[in-house]
């Protein structure tokens, strides 16, 4: 491969990932000036893309995992198009990308190819929206699991069909405004239902390893992404990628945001081991959801013009709901 | 080897000594036999290293498929009908994507009404998908076009079809003389990708492609088929130097030499054609066969040189273009362009409909003697389609028209 590029300074703060003060055990793959840089920059996705951040991390982390021996399939969707306008392409590593329904199928068929050749050094991840996971490619995710293959598939959730323009997808959450759910009638949004839970779908499958993460998260993402790439089988990681042309956000606030999500309870950040679950991210210092709809346009009709008290509280008890599920409130909270 | 043996199974032991490194398949009659089998052989130890994937769908087959070949393994599958339909999408892409993927379609009609029988709309419906379709006369043939196939399809890095007819071929037993291991791997190289997901080398492969080079790659998709014509008959020639047999090619012409007409098929009632035309020539008659064996591409000049100076031609079509007639035909017409001649289209055995000797004997007579239609559907039962537009027209509910027929046809008997 390669010689890796010159590092830059993504982040600063004793606190940030990827910093470079912190012991060798202790630093971000990102600070490592050798690491992949699986997706390089210049690709052409919108400023401040949590995808395109979740992708960056996830990809150079299994790199690491991998020794740099890493195939990637994608599904169609933001990540496909923004990172290959032919005949240019950000991937600095093996990538394929088929269709938008097929790349939990096409992953385990590259994978069976290395099984076949006895290739063990070689490790497969797949990668696709909410939408190329949750909805369109939901049969070739389950066949994936169900057959234990061994891949690690990543779900970017932006929850929505981020590419085709910003429609709803299963992943969309309740009242949220879409191209298909707009911000219109009686109940305006997404309408309230049973949702499409993928991580718990994927835990009953009973597969080896579960989890989700958020943007906010960084470190957390890249030390599941090692976990992951630690064990064989079929593996599922859900990670929160907020979108800020979909979701109407400041570039600037992705990371923020997907925190948001993380402390008000509305995602919850777990992992799941054979089916159970193992360990959840406490919620350091819990928010109402009103912190976490307001700054967000798609939630903008739960502000003007009147403020919808009854959605938020419905909206705040699907938050309690998880809180209580998963034990989600650090100890000190939940004891006060 | 030579022996007593049934079409798939047949099929499924050719395939395996072209040393598949993955088969994904999903079970759909009338291909089940064949994946069956391979699935017992790969089990079994047998062939290996193989993987053999029980996946959920057609479309994760195929899409298992695109995955395995773009790692650089050699990679099949089976289907049929639905699940071909299933797949399209698929299908589309590993074309698209130049991968070298052999498959066997065991041609069966497509619902609904649902039918398993055999006809030919199942492959006729892919012929614009980018594939090579290789038409297979007897299990023979089916056999033989199998290890030819993934010469064909390495060699141009395309994706080829071998579509044999659905029990007619499948389900039949047969004397039929599978290659040995040895012979096969004479004749068929371990496969070398053109493109591989090598993280030594890495490449993106599937990226997005605007306007600016879009139809060159279409261009291109063309031109590899128009290889495939020179290709072809190259590999069956080869194949027979290696077995001793004729398989493949691009067609096969039938005492055509002196022949004023000549009936163009495709696929297994090409063997009960030559006997009608063996039995009409007693009588005198100058008719001869053509069978098509490489539909895609469609080898024009090939055909134009053996009917070009006929006075009739007749298309047996096992598929239905509805709204205009035949798939074939509109084919055949292409090659004889500026041509004067009389041409037919005769739908015939759909869904399984026998094609018998009687009825071509008939057919073929009614042509000669300048009484055939344009387009003909052979044996059609014109009572009970009279009597279900009648129906149609008297009543705004008038039903499902299979199953009107079906009933239709029971109180007929
Ligand atoms: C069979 C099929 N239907 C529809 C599309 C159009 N399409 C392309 S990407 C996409 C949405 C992608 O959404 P998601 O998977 O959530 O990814 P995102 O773009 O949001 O990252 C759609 C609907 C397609 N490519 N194929
Ligand atoms: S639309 Fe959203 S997901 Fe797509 S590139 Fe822009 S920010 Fe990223």
């Amino acid at each position: 491969m390669s010689a890796a590029p010159q590092v830059r300074f993504y982040q600063v703060g004793s606190f940030a990932a990827g910093n470079r003060l912190l012991g060798p055990g202790l630093q971000s793959d990102q600070a490592d000036p050798a690491r992949a840089n699986a997706l390089t920059c210049g690709h052409r996705a919108c400023q401040g893309c949590g995808e395109a951040l979740g992708a960056r991390y996830i990809l150079d982390a299994a790199q690491r995992a991998a020794g740099g021996k890493v195939i990637a399939v994608n599904a169609t969707g933001c990540l496909e198009v923004f990172s290959t306008p032919y005949p240019e392409t950000s991937w600095q590593l093996p990538w394929l990308h088929s269709l938008f329904g097929n790349a939990p199928a096409v992953a385990a068929g590259v994978a069976a190819a290395l099984r076949a050749k006895g290739r063990t050094d070689i490790r497969v991840v797949g990668q696709g929206g909410d939408g190329g996971t949750v909805d369109i490619g939901l049969g070739c995710l389950s066949g994936m699991f169900e057959r234990n293959d061994d891949v690690l598939y990543v779900c970017y959730d932006n929850e929505a069909y981020m590419n085709t323009g910003v429609q709803r997808s299963g992943a969309t959450p309740p009242t949220a405004r879409t191209a298909t759910t707009q911000a219109v009638g009686e109940e305006p949004g997404a309408p309230f239902g049973q949702g499409k839970n993928l991580p718990l779908i994927a835990m009953a499958h009973e597969i080896p390893y579960v989890a989700t993460a958020t943007v906010a998260g960084l470190r957390d993402l890249e030390a599941k992404v090692h976990r992951a790439m630690g064990m064989r089988g079929a593996r599922y990681l859900h990670v929160l990628v907020p979108c800020p042309l979909g979701w109407g956000t400041a570039s600037h606030d992705t990371v923020r945001i997907a925190r948001l999500a993380e402390q008000t309870g509305l995602f919850p950040v777990f992992e799941a081991k054979d089916g159970e679950v193992t360990d959840v991210t406490p919620i350091r210092r819990r928010l109402p959801v009103e912190e976490y709809l307001r700054p967000q346009k798609r939630y903008a009709h739960l502000f003007q013009p009147e403020l919808r008290t009854d959605v938020i509280a419905r909206l705040q008890r699907t938050a309690d709901r998880n809180i209580a599920r998963f034990g989600l409130l650090a100890q000190e909270e939940a004891s006060s | 080897m030579l022996k007593q043996t049934e079409g798939s199974r047949a099929v499924a032991e050719t395939v395996a000594h072209c040393r598949p490194e993955v088969i994904a398949a999903y079970p759909i009659s009338p291909q089940t036999h064949i994946v069956e089998e391979l699935s017992r052989l790969v089990k079994s130890g047998a062939l290996k290293p193989c993987e053999y994937v029980n996946v959920e769908s057609e479309f994760a087959a195929m899409s298992m498929c695109i995955g395995a070949s773009a790692a650089g393994a050699r990679t099949y599958t089976a289907t049929a009908s639905q699940g071909l339909l299933y797949m399209v999408e698929a299908l589309y892409n590993a074309s698209g994507l130049g991968l070298p993927i052999v498959m066997t379609v065991a041609n069966r009609a497509i619902g609904a009404p649902i039918n398993i029988w055999n006809d030919h709309s199942d492959s006729m419906s892919q012929r614009d998908s980018g594939w090579i379709q290789l038409y297979a006369r007897d299990n023979q043939e089916a056999s033989d076009l199998h290890p030819q196939a993934f010469r064909l399809a390495e060699e141009l890095s395309l994706p080829v079809m071998v579509c044999m007819d659905g029990f007619v071929l499948t389900h039949a037993w047969e004397r039929i003389d599978v290659p040995e291991q040895a012979q096969l791997d004479a004749f068929l190289p371990p496969y070398e990708p053109r493109q591989v997901l090598d993280p030594d080398e890495p490449v993106s492969i599937g990226a997005m492609v605007g306007p600016e080079a879009f139809t060159e790659v279409r261009y291109l998709a063309h031109a590899k088929q128009m290889q495939a014509l020179e290709a072809i008959p190259r590999v069956a020639a080869e194949f027979r130097r290696v077995f001793g047999r004729e398989s493949g090619g691009l067609i096969h012409p039938y005492r055509c030499e002196d022949a004023e007409t000549i009936v163009v098929a495709l696929g297994s009632v090409f063997g009960t054609v030559c006997d009608v035309v063996d039995e009409m020539r007693e009588r005198g008659v100058r008719i001869g066969a053509l069978a098509i064996t490489s539909f895609r591409p469609f080898p024009l000049q090939a055909v134009r040189a053996v009917l070009g100076g006929v006075r009739q031609v007749v298309v047996l079509e096992r598929a239905l273009a509805v709204g205009i007639g035949g798939i074939v035909s509109a084919n055949v017409r292409t090659a004889l362009s500026g041509i004067q001649l009389d041409g037919h289209t005769v739908i015939a055995g759909l869904g399984g409909r026998a094609i018998t000797k009687v009825s071509l004997h008939r057919l073929f007579d009614d042509a000669i003697a300048g009484r055939l239609e344009q387009l003909t559907f052979l044996d059609l039962n014109t009572a009970l389609v009279e009597r279900e537009l009648a129906r149609m027209a008297r009543t705004r509910r008038s039903g499902p028209s299979a199953e009107n027929i079906l009933r239709d046809a029971g109180s007929n008997r």
